[in-house]
């Protein structure tokens, strides 16, 4: 399963290298939305510094949207996945190994998006301990819940404009969470941001299981 | 030896409508045997179906000892597929899209640089990306996955199509060395002089099912004795059918 993971991921990661979609489409996205967001509310920066928590969070489900279907598009032209289920590989590990490639991007793209609200919002960057370990498990539950819903969606002839409601309410409970921890760790509550983070693990956690259990029957069905 | 295709009454579904209607088949292993039937006969369905990619949801398919109706994944690394589409990836090189398929199924690494250079990919070709390629580029880079893989069972939907002259004769010989290391082939193709040269057997296609066989060899050379029961008699040049588990590459026969 490991093995097969690691070939799939390497496979995703090296077509997103060759073909820049998220660097050249993906990442100018995410920092126009994070411009836009400035645009749309206050100028005052105060605002902005309040509200990037959240405004980051948002950003990074909208990149995650695009990461899962790319990843799913790229099996849907010229078939190329039936020939990934003639190759016999372990479905959990096709699982795995695409949800770790959408989580190495979206990690990319977290750290750009980390950038542009030290630039556009004029965040301080705190808690970098905070910030960290609720990027990486908040990152691992948005990639393995999004392309858990990629496989459902694939098979549909109305899978671009069905995905988005497919994922985004499931993924409220990492917006949430996400945004209650960054806030805690930029200093703008006082609330326990660790509970958060155990949210968001438990989150992960939950769709890592039931993507490994339900990969298989859902690509044999798309 | 057991029969490499074994279907009995199989029915197999696609958006609920019966594409496969109770189709009966038997292929031996060292055979070459040849579908042909008007368009939306069955013929992708029944190479789909053999290729695990299709549930048989009545009936029974046996492919390669393996139990469709029980597992369709089991069989689908002993079985190489070419269908209309080539299954490539357009951002991966051709020798990238043939390592990853090699890899992906388990076969040796060693078996890609000799397909390869036996497609005629060898060169500049190798580092192209698949979606600057040509049809029948993309053709020979999924027929290179193929050789690579070294399937059991090589199921073959339109393979002559989109080639030119040169590898139309190269893929010719492909089936043949296959057959010859004891593979099976079943091979849908509108393009029946070429490949009723390449096939022991013709079997016709109607509505989903396999149609009797016709009384009367077509060529008039002899009939394989080894013919499963209803299989039409059409013995041309190249292949001999299989006999007592051997099978015999006439090359005197081969062009």
């Amino acid at each position: 399963m490991w093995r097969d993971a690691a070939l799939i991921a390497g496979k995703d990661l090296r077509i997103e290298a060759r073909s820049r979609v998220a660097t050249n489409q993906v990442a100018p996205f995410a920092i126009i939305v994070l411009v836009l967001f400035g645009f749309a509310l206050e100028p005052d920066r105060s605002f902005l510094q309040t509200a990037a928590p959240g405004l980051f969070w948002v950003a990074v489900l909208f990149c995650s949207l695009l990461a899962v279907q790319r990843s799913f598009a790229v099996e849907a032209a010229d078939a190329a996945g039936d020939g990934l289920r003639m190759s016999g590989l372990d479905p959990a590990g096709i699982f795995l190994g695409k949800a770790a490639a959408v989580a190495l991007e979206l990690a990319a793209l977290e750290a750009l998006l980390t950038i542009g609200i030290v630039v556009f919002y004029s965040t301080a960057l705190t808690g970098a301990a905070l910030l960290l370990a609720t990027a990486a498990v908040a990152t691992i539950g948005l990639a393995a819940c999004g392309t858990l819903y990629g496989v459902l969606a694939a098979g549909l002839r109305v899978r671009e404009t069905l995905l988005p409601l497919l994922i985004l309410p499931v993924v409220a409970p990492v917006l949430i969470g996400a945004t209650r921890a960054w806030e805690v760790a930029l200093g703008q509550s006082l609330d326990d941001g660790w509970k958060w983070v155990t949210l968001l693990a438990v989150f992960a956690v939950v769709y890592v299981t039931l993507g490994v259990l339900a990969f298989g029957t859902l690509l044999e069905e798309a | 030896m057991a029969p490499a295709v074994r279907l009995r009454s199989a029915v197999a579904l696609l958006g609920g409508f019966p594409v496969l209607a109770g189709a009966d088949l038997e292929v031996q292993m060292g055979e070459v045997v040849l579908l042909q039937g008007a368009n939306g006969a069955g013929k992708t369905s029944l190479l789909r179906t053999c290729a695990g990619l299709l549930a048989v949801v009545s009936g029974s398919a046996v492919v390669l000892g393996c139990d469709l109706t029980l597992d369709r994944r089991a069989v689908r690394r002993r079985v190489g597929l070419l269908g209309h589409a080539t299954a490539l990836y357009d951002d991966l090189t051709v020798e990238d899209n043939v390592r990853f398929a090699v890899r992906a199924a388990g076969a040796p690494s060693a078996a890609v640089e000799p397909a390869l250079i036996r497609l005629g990919l060898g060169g500049r070709l190798r580092s192209v990306g698949a979606s600057r390629l040509s049809a029948g580029q993309r053709r020979r880079t999924a027929l290179a996955v193929l050789v690579a893989r070294q399937p059991e069972l090589w199921l073959l939907d339109e393979p002559h199509a989109g080639l030119d002259a040169e590898h139309r004769d190269l893929l010719d010989d492909l089936i043949r060395d296959a057959v010859a290391g004891g593979a099976a082939v079943l091979m849908a193709s509108h393009e029946l002089d070429r490949a009723s040269a390449l096939a022991h057997r013709t079997v016709t296609m109607a509505g989903g099912q396999v149609l009797p066989a016709r009384p009367a060899p077509r060529s008039g050379l002899p009939t394989p004795a080894t013919d499963p029961p209803g299989a039409a008699a059409h013995q041309p040049a190249g292949i001999s059918p299989p006999h007592d588990g051997f099978e015999v590459l006439e090359v005197a026969h081969v062009a």
